[in-house]
């Protein structure tokens, strides 16, 4: 399949996306430039991680007016599958694709360190692969992931079982101590309503190889890969 | 030309220029220089830019192997690194601007060298930094010199030069692997931030800093001129007072998000084929960047400063000279060629404009306003500086060389003192401070932070680069010679326990006024010491960084030379780890150099924390034996499967020992610390065999069943090879000649040394 990686002034996770749905997971992979508004007819679109336009005014606030945004918006209403990571969360809640916001981190500094994620949903794009309840070691590494929304926000999230991903301990308890920025709920990823857009403040292109220490994010992959019907085996 | 104001010699001292200087400068000019060129020669013949104090020195490090593509004098060295690639890297200090304004002072002093990597057409693949600041708290100076108030500042250093560390580096997007933390009262006043940055190039794709093709454009890229930095490299020149709150206009201030486009900006545009040389502002900026191109090439640059792009208005000529505003290149394009490399600076929305052309006449040529405001032979403000040997005084004595007899009336208790060294500032775990960093960014993070050295892969080769820096103040303020080989052989040492063969060394050399005979005599011995041990273990020197003047309120640092080692870990092997890997495997320890007696110790971090004093000599080393340390690990890791190796430094065997079953237990909570249960049949008294700092020595862990061939690897090389005892599961048991010094739950050795800044 063809997957796109958006490119902003600024992105700095773009290559390590690419490398994953290239090399690890065998897919055409293409960059996607921001001033652009085409998406090349890829099946699939992720939005990496780094500082898009350096943060300037609000994490993701600047990104959302790109070109290629509106692109990826008339993809994600369609239905197609979009997976934004770290900053990519940040600019698609911007977008308004996805629900919450992201704070600074409660601990005020930026943290990177490997951490524990509880499978939460398993009917999206990126966990189909995944078991409900399964632990996945994946870094996070960013100053704002301290995932807010208003209480009813809050409540309608977890009712429409939007919560995809849960910070949590090695054996899947979610803890206060397993939470790395403060998040509500301990929540580390969301879907949309229609379950196709997906965001996550860990890095799973950083845990897909078993050499960097994990290799637990290579089912959000192998969802994706299993979710378009390619048949490859990760 | 204008000569608008009267040169007195207060004007001159104001621009850090001697009277015999400016005679020299009058008769390399056949003229007095107007204004505009008297702040020219001020900041090139600064020590900053010039090192003339250091370079009569420098001249004996060794620069040169068939693994060197580039020594110094470019923007950084290079080496090969196998199949056509090539990996650039230096170490540079900021250490002045990192006391007057720690976060922006911090934040550019990665800025800076990660311009140095990528102009040689290198993208940046890692960072790596060593700080040492005063003492967070008053209790922790033994010398009782630290007041709260002086606390209180160190630790707003500490967080600024870390944050701003953390800002650069991680919005940049290179990973952090870590370096060195580390506390003595000597920086309270004078913090050292030292950055290192490596990255890699196809060989066939470097660029240099040269102003090559009479007739080619020079064109100017990156972010706007404005006011801030003036003088920096002026100000990084000559000690502080209590005036130096008012250097703060002189601290440039960063912005990662620009620089982050302009590599993207310069990477590409270096692709088109379009540009003849290039070369980063940095200290001195615009100046610099025109005169050394100029240099290199034997050819002139005539520029425009009308041209230049401005954030400040009414700038002066001098102003736009000597700004060093960040995020800016230089470069020469090759004519006919321009529209290629101004379209890729288009697309990433940064400002590439024409502002000179390369002349034939090796001049530095600068108009503004139709007006020719400097003319200035290139020579004269690079070789022809003055280079100075300043007088050089060995230091009257004033240490003891062997211990009071007191020392031995403290209480002793082998336990508590290792829990006290492994919860001081120097030696606790440092995940406060590198989980800060993003340290796995561009996903090739095979070691990160915590270990002996950070390793990273090559995606494109299969090899790994394996990386590491280390100083130590006490030693070299006792021996400077010997003090900065330690240096050299630590560094190569933590490189060579990943299994990777130690290829090349950088250096940044932190010292006080050199116009302090003393303070050049420890200069002139440190390099001495570095070109021996360089040679020793066929690491040559291939860049680096002069710092002098570290002295605020006349108090100075003990010399700090930092020494970063690159090594190269070859294809299909994994790097080693520092801790061990699994219970119920041998522990053994090899040793090269002579072991430290009672006057060795008084050097040791032990002496240092426990009984707040120092005497002696720094511990003995044995440079071959220290070389074939090294190639016995890269071997032994090679065929006799190795599981962990980690080097012993500060704080000595016990304090390595505990290290090896806690490290990186930090990040990675669901990995348990291991434990042990050793006895070590060294005859000398045990607060040597556990807490002395021997060099030349690596704790290892490998399948009982490979011992014999480890062993025999080991003394093959003249080493001494020790099987002390064996990994456990619980417990952490040290016996002394069959009696039983250390025992502890791992729990309490994990307390302690993740508490230490608590």
């Amino acid at each position: 399949m063809k997957i796109g990686v958006v490119v902003f002034p600024g992105s700095n996770c773009d290559h390590d996306a690419l490398h994953v749905a290239a090399a690890v997971a065998g897919q055409q992979a293409v960059p996607l430039w921001h001033e652009s508004a085409e998406l090349q007819g890829c099946q699939a679109v992720i939005i990496p991680g780094g500082f898009s336009y350096g943060d300037y005014l609000r994490t993701g606030a600047i990104a959302r007016f790109s070109p290629i945004m509106g692109a990826v918006q008339h993809f994600a209403a369609s239905g197609g599958p979009v997976l934004g990571i770290c900053n990519g969360f940040q600019i698609l809640c911007e977008t308004g694709l996805l629900p919450g916001a992201l704070m600074r981190n409660a601990g005020l500094r930026f943290v990177c360190r490997p951490a524990y994620l509880r499978v939460e949903s398993t009917s999206t794009p990126f966990t189909a692969a995944c078991r409900t309840g399964q632990v996945l070691s994946i870094p996070v590494a960013h100053g704002e992931g301290n995932y807010v929304a208003t209480p009813e926000a809050l409540q309608e999230i977890e009712r429409h079982g939007q919560v995809v991903f849960r910070y949590c301990n090695a054996t899947g308890e979610v803890t206060a101590a397993a939470n790395p920025n403060g998040s509500r709920h301990n929540i580390a990823g969301v879907c949309s309503e229609g379950r196709n857009v997906v965001g996550l403040m860990p890095h799973p292109e950083r845990a897909s190889e078993l050499v960097l220490g994990s290799a637990d994010g290579l089912q959000i992959f192998a969802s994706l890969l299993a979710h378009c019907r390619v048949a490859v085996t990760l | 030309m204008t000569t608008s104001t009267a040169i007195t010699p207060d004007v001159l001292a104001r621009h850090g220029l001697t009277a015999d200087e400016y005679r020299r400068i009058c008769e390399l000019l056949g003229r007095e220089p107007n204004w505009t060129e008297l702040g020219v020669f001020s900041v090139m013949w600064s020590e900053h830019c010039s090192y003339k104090s250091s370079r009569i020195h420098l001249k004996q490090l060794p620069t040169g192997g068939p693994q060197v593509l580039q020594g110094p004098g470019e923007n950084a060295g290079i080496i090969d690194i196998g199949d056509g690639w090539a990996c650039a890297f230096k170490i540079e200090s900021h250490n002045h601007p990192s006391f007057v304004e720690p976060f922006q002072g911090a934040a550019t002093g990665v800025g800076g060298i990660l311009r140095d990597i990528f102009t040689m057409g290198a993208r940046p693949v890692a960072i790596m930094d060593s700080l040492r600041f005063g003492p967070l708290r008053p209790d922790l100076d033994p010398s009782g010199q630290t007041s709260p108030q002086t606390a209180a500042r160190n630790h707003a250093i500490l967080e600024g030069v870390v944050g701003g560390v953390a800002h650069y580096g991680n919005c940049f997007g290179v990973p952090n692997l870590g370096g060195e933390t580390a506390f003595d009262p000597c920086y309270s006043a004078n913090p050292l931030l030292n950055a290192f940055a490596l990255g890699i190039a196809r060989q066939d794709a470097l660029f240099f800093g040269k102003a090559e093709g009479v007739g080619n454009p020079v064109i100017y890229v990156g972010a706007k001129t404005g006011r801030d930095g003036i003088h920096g490299a002026t100000m990084a020149s000559e000690a502080f007072s209590e005036a130096s709150e008012a250097k703060r206009p002189n601290v440039q201030v960063g912005d990662p998000f620009l620089e982050k486009l302009l590599l993207e900006a310069c990477l590409e545009a270096m692709q088109t084929g379009a540009i003849a040389g290039i070369q980063d502002m940095g200290a001195a900026g615009l100046t610099s960047s025109g005169c050394e191109m100029g240099a290199r090439a034997g050819t002139g640059i005539d520029l425009d400063l009308d041209r230049v792009p401005q954030r400040d208005q009414g700038m002066t000529a001098y102003e736009m000279l000597l700004s060093e505003s960040q995020e800016r290149m230089l470069l020469v394009a090759h004519q006919g060629r321009e529209d290629e490399v101004y379209a890729v600076f288009r697309k990433w929305g940064l400002d590439a404009v024409q502002v000179g052309v390369v002349i034939a006449e090796p001049r530095f040529r600068v108009r503004h306003h139709g007006e020719l405001m400097a003319d200035i032979p290139n020579p004269a403000l690079t070789d022809e500086a003055p280079r100075y040997d300043r007088p050089r005084r060995a230091p009257q004595r004033t240490l003891p060389l062997d211990p009071t007899p007191a020392w031995r009336d403290r209480k002793r208790d082998a336990a508590a003192d290792l829990l006290a060294l492994l919860g001081s500032p120097n030696l606790c775990s440092k995940a406060w401070v590198y989980e800060q960093y993003d340290t796995m960014v561009r996903t090739n993070t095979l070691a990160g932070p915590g270990g002996d050295a950070g390793v990273i892969r090559l995606k494109d080769t299969g090899r790994a680069l394996a990386m590491a820096l280390d100083g130590n103040g006490r030693y070299c303020r006792l021996d400077p010679r010997r003090g900065a080989q330690l240096a050299v052989a630590e560094a190569a040492r933590k490189v060579a326990c990943t299994g990777a063969r130690p290829l090349a060394a950088t250096n940044c050399l932190n010292f006080g006024n050199p116009e302090k005979p003393e303070v050049m005599w420890e200069l002139a011995e440190a390099i001495a010491g570095i070109g021996e041990a360089c040679r020793a273990l066929d690491t040559p020197i291939t860049g680096g960084n002069v710092s002098l003047y570290n002295e605020t309120l006349g108090r100075g640092i003990q010399p700090t030379p930092v020494l970063g080692v690159v090594g190269l870990l070859e294809r299909g092997r994994a790097p080693l780890a520092a801790r061990f890997a699994a219970p119920g495997r041998a522990i053994l320890v090899l040793s090269g150099s002579p072991a430290s007696g009672t006057r060795e110790f008084g050097s040791s971090e032990y002496v240092a924390l426990l009984l707040g004093t120092l005497w002696g000599t720094p511990p003995a080393l044995d440079l071959e034996r220290e070389h074939g340390l090294h190639q016995v690990l890269e071997q032994a890791h090679a065929h006799a499967g190795l599981d962990s190796a980690h080097q012993v430094s500060s704080g000595g065997l016990a304090v390595a020992l505990a290290e090896c079953c806690l490290a990186q237990t930090v990040e990675q909570p669901e990995k348990a610390p291991l434990g042990l249960e050793v006895n070590l049949p060294d005859a000398r008294d045990w607060e040597l065999v556990l807490f002395a700092e021997d060099a030349s020595r690596v704790v290892v862990s490998c399948d009982p069943a490979r011992v014999a061939e480890v062993t025999e690897a080991a003394q093959a090389a003249g080493l001494k090879a020790v099987q002390v005892g064996e990994t456990r599961t619980h417990g952490f048991v040290i016996r002394h000649r069959g009696q039983a010094v250390v025992q502890l739950e791992l729990e309490a050795l994990a307390a302690a040394w993740r508490g230490g800044w608590a």
